[in-house]
């Protein structure tokens, strides 16, 4: 699994590129919170488009980042989901919270 | 088909791309084989964080069949049995929040597959057996 940052005009964004399963879950989630941590920034978006499988642990990953930034003000948004990562977060009901854009 | 492997999530993505690949020659739909990898990725993640509670010696055993384009697939650990299959199988329970599980996995397999049944025996081990029409 792959992550790549982009800041631009105060907006984070956060490429996942790969698989997202309990195989990468643990050490993604450390990863990301310890650069959240630092980060002051308007919107957060997980870009997906080259992600190419997430299960329910991608789910429970978001919804833990979901909360840490929304403690702090700060929303997050999805964008690009593959068809069968589009499927999942739908049966979740994730984009009632956290919207695709 | 039969895989036997050991209960590690390095696995993972092994074992829903056999399952996967098991099906490919009845030409099912690119949706379907989602809907197969992700179940099968959900049951074993169970097994796995779940049956085992992360312990490394643990094994999983999975078995596939097709019957006039019908896949009957069976998820098997030996860990430690799921005490109450009702509360484990309604939307967003998890007895592992602080490792922010969702709560969905069976969730999902519930409604990707056509059908979804779970057998325990406390203390020995878990099996879930799933089907799904692959001409659908």
């Amino acid at each position: 699994m792959v992550v790549k940052t982009k800041i631009k005009n105060n907006n984070l964004c956060i490429y996942l590129e790969g698989e997202l399963d309990q195989s990468v879950a643990e050490k993604l989630r450390g990863d990301l919170d310890n650069y959240l941590e630092r980060i002051n920034v308007k919107n957060v978006v997980f870009d997906m488009e080259k992600l190419s499988f997430m299960d329910s642990t991608g789910i429970g990953l978001i919804m833990g980042r979901y909360k840490k930034l929304k403690a702090r003000n700060i929303p997050i948004y999805i964008t690009k989901p593959n068809i069968q990562i589009d499927k999942v977060l739908r049966v979740s009901g994730i984009y009632k919270i956290i919207p695709q854009i | 088909m039969s895989l036997r492997f050991k209960a590690i999530a390095e696995n993972e993505s092994f074992a829903r791309s056999v399952v996967a690949a098991f099906c490919v020659p009845n030409n099912p739909t690119l949706e379907i084989l989602n809907d197969i990898k992700t179940s099968v990725s959900e049951a074993v993640t169970n097994c796995i964080v779940h049956a085992y509670d992360g312990r490394k010696d643990g094994e999983i055993m999975i078995e596939a069949e097709i019957v006039h384009d019908r896949l009957t697939i069976r998820i098997i650990d030996y860990g430690k049995g799921i005490l109450d299959i009702e509360k484990a199988l309604s939307d967003f329970y998890t007895t592992n929040e602080q490792d922010e599980r969702s709560g969905l996995g069976f969730t999902i397999m519930k409604s990707f597959m056509d059908s979804l049944e779970v057998e325990s025996v406390w203390g020995a081990g878990t099996t879930v057996t799933m089907t799904k029409n692959l001409d659908a």
